[in-house]
């Protein structure tokens, strides 16, 4: 059962890097001084007013790997990082976790360099085995951790705390302890993952991860990267973070899709799907796929479609150009055969589908839909079941050309 | 027999009077469930759907005898109607809410922790057991009483699996959606476990999807402690990394939550898995037939 009020972000929310250092400033998480700027002459006012003689230019992204994609560069004067800003800003960064499409970089993040000592890795999440959170930590900061955790698994601590006592001080030290701190450090440590702690729990997070936090030359555990995922069903409660949204980070159909509450998640295949409910639109997929198709999408139309949002999920899923085929796959329960087939017919009418659509409707009044579909004399291909709506879709998708 | 619910589950709707709640308590009563009353804070004393209405869950047990509690109440006041429930000796809470806060269905579930009542749920359909109890959103004439045992992570996919096994003959002893959220109360293995000790149940369907390793640990306790054949589907074999596929909990996150790796385990465990959604029900009744005629041989 879907309340809008939750659920009208689909997708986790990211943070940017120069808004979870802000909120790590709030909770005295320490973070080098560094500013953002949207333009060369913001970044190059950025650099006069940071101490240097090196600065970090950072492309904005809500996307990891831009080290290597070229989205963080050292500047060694203040006129490279004018020129760092100016290759970064108004461009797309392609990283190993974006589509080969890229991310535009509307922001930069100018810091002070840091003489680095030591790399670590810390992250706060939900171990979902446990339904607990955990704190992760290993000595391999700096590097992808997912590579570390399958190469060398025994390189990775974690902590799971226990919500009613909170996070224990042995917790801090074992993890402290864990990746080869001493003396002062492991005091700087502790008070580092209560801070974050808090802030987790505090603004409903969902993710927090510093790769890396360092220990600098001169002894200080820094975060020099911030990593924010907002739990998105707590964002009723936190009207702060919806504020840091940004939309030019969001996939366009997605985003369109959220405006009316559709869950819709784009692939990169041609055959579109609508199903109702989210188990079954993945499963709509994978028949495609067993079928020698590819899906276009996953849509979840919801538990109470009607007319109007079929429509708008019709309007939606064409508006990919690549769309060669659409299969609709509703199973009626609470939600009417009839009702959805009233839907496609106006859908199909009003929006003025140029492509093959399959339709497989089951469950409650699903023979009267059957007869509003055939009564219609549109273009739409009744199939029996599901195995049969899939393969239509599969031949019709091969053989088709968009009018 | 049956599990969780049964004709004798005195049942009650918090968020009772709400427009989610009216609606599906009308169905659940025309089902034939004992549905005795519910709750809205505010409206005690009143009646709704010819039953009373309590302002408590603890007015509500104490006035009813109720053990048995379906929550429409929306997300932000989910978390303190489930724990309502526990607190008022509520012996099954079946949560159909979606969008909980995970921050807070932690603290739920660490609080149910020891505690003799079970949640079903959140974010779930709910449980019914065929011509007997409804309590959920489940359309119930697609039901019929049988010998199935059907446990899934998704509402539609567990009608198709329903769908089938009454269009095979099969029928079906109880259904229970344990629900899409990725801190939830229920699980595969607490299911499946009532399941294989519950007299009806012949066999047992499962229904998972990417994201968590919850399909693994049914998988392993499967090959140990369940004897009746199990079919198990994975939803999301196409889903790509990093995405949330609809439910809060189907994302594949570090590489893990593969439906890949949560086939090779319940093949493993000697599950028999099929990779269409469409073969539930006759990979079921071949596993069955099969049963049958190695009891006979014997």
């Amino acid at each position: 059962m879907r309340y809008s009020r939750g659920s009208r972000y689909n997708a986790r929310m990211n943070l940017h890097e120069y808004q979870a250092k802000r909120l790590f400033r709030d909770y005295a998480i320490p973070v080098p001084p560094g500013m953002v700027a949207a333009n060369v002459t913001e970044a190059i006012a950025a650099a006069h007013e940071l101490a240097g003689p090196v600065w970090v230019v950072k492309a904005q992204v809500h996307a990891g790997g831009r080290g290597k994609a070229g989205g963080v560069r050292l500047c060694r004067s203040v006129e490279e990082v004018g020129q760092a800003a100016e290759a970064m800003l108004g461009q797309r960064l392609v990283t190993k976790q974006t589509d080969a499409y890229g991310l535009p970089v509307n922001q930069v993040y100018v810091e002070s360099g840091s003489a680095i000592e030591r790399e670590l890795y810390l992250s706060l999440l939900l171990n979902r085995d446990l339904g607990r959170i955990a704190f992760v930590a290993s000595a391999a900061g700096g590097m992808d951790i997912e590579e570390v955790a399958a190469r060398e698994p025994e390189k990775i601590l974690r902590v799971d705390i226990d919500p009613a006592a909170g996070l224990q001080s042995y917790q801090c030290r074992r993890l402290a302890f864990g990746v080869g701190l001493a003396g002062d450090l492991v005091a700087q440590f502790e008070g580092i993952a209560r801070a974050l702690y808090n802030l987790y729990l505090e603004r409903d997070l969902g993710l927090v991860e510093i790769n890396p936090l360092i220990v600098t030359k001169d002894g200080r555990l820094v975060a020099l990267d911030a990593k924010i995922n907002v739990e998105a069903n707590a964002l009723f409660r936190q009207p702060s973070l919806m504020q840091l949204r940004d939309p030019s980070q969001e996939d366009p159909m997605e985003r369109a899709a959220s405006e009316h509450d559709l869950n819709y998640v784009s692939l990169d295949g041609n055959i579109a799907c609508m199903v109702n409910g989210a188990g079954l639109a993945m499963a709509t997929m994978d028949l495609i796929k067993l079928h020698g198709g590819a899906p276009a999408n996953f849509l979840d139309v919801g538990g109470t479609a009607t007319a109007e949002r079929v429509t708008a999920a019709f309007r939606l899923i064409l508006s990919n150009k690549r769309v060669r085929a659409v299969l609709v796959n509703i199973f009626g329960g609470i939600v009417r055969c009839d009702v959805i087939a009233d839907g496609i017919v106006q859908a199909v009418q009003q929006v003025g589908v140029g492509v093959p659509v399959i339709v497989r409707l089951e469950g409650t009044n699903a023979d009267r839909a059957r007869k509003i579909l055939s009564a219609s004399k549109l273009a739409i291909t009744p199939a029996k079941d599901l195995t049969d709506a899939a393969t239509k879709a599969v031949r019709c998708a091969a053989r088709a050309v968009r009018r | 027999m049956s599990i969780l619910v049964n004709r004798k589950s005195r049942v009650i709707c918090q968020g009772f009077t709400g427009k989610q709640g009216t609606f599906h308590s009308e169905q659940a009563i025309a089902y034939g469930t004992m549905l005795v009353g519910g709750v809205t804070p505010g409206r005690g004393g009143e009646r709704h759907l010819d039953r009373p209405v309590f302002n408590t869950v603890q007015d509500a047990v104490a006035g009813t005898g109720a053990d048995v509690s379906m929550i429409y109440v929306p997300a932000p006041y989910a978390a303190d109607a489930i724990l309502e429930a526990a607190d008022a000796g509520i012996r099954l809470i079946v949560c159909i809410t979606e969008g909980i806060p995970v921050n807070d269905m932690i603290k739920v579930k660490a609080a149910l922790a020891g505690r003799r009542c079970r949640l079903v749920g959140p974010n779930c359909p709910g449980v019914i057991t065929p011509g007997e109890c409804k309590v959920g959103i489940m359309p119930g004439f697609i039901h019929k009483p049988g010998r199935v045992g059907i446990v899934s992570r998704s509402g539609t996919l567990t009608y198709e699996a329903v769908f089938q096994t009454t269009n095979l003959g099969l029928g079906q002893s109880s259904c229970v959606g344990i629900g899409g959220d990725p801190v939830r109360g229920m699980n595969f293995v607490d299911v499946i476990a009532l399941f294989e000790k519950d007299d009806r149940t012949e066999g047992i369907v499962m229904v998972g999807e990417i994201g968590g390793s919850d399909e693994e640990a049914a998988a392993e306790y499967i090959s140990r402690h369940v004897s009746k054949p199990v079919v198990a589907y994975i939803a999301g074999v196409t889903a790509p990394p990093g995405k949330r596929m609809g439910h809060a909990g189907a994302v594949i996150a570090g590489g893990k939550g593969l439906a890949a790796d949560k086939y090779a385990a319940l093949e493993t465990a000697g599950v028999r898995t099929v990779h269409s959604p469409a073969e539930l029900g006759s990979a079921m009744k071949s596993a069955l037939a099969g049963r049958r005629r190695r009891a006979k041989k014997r």
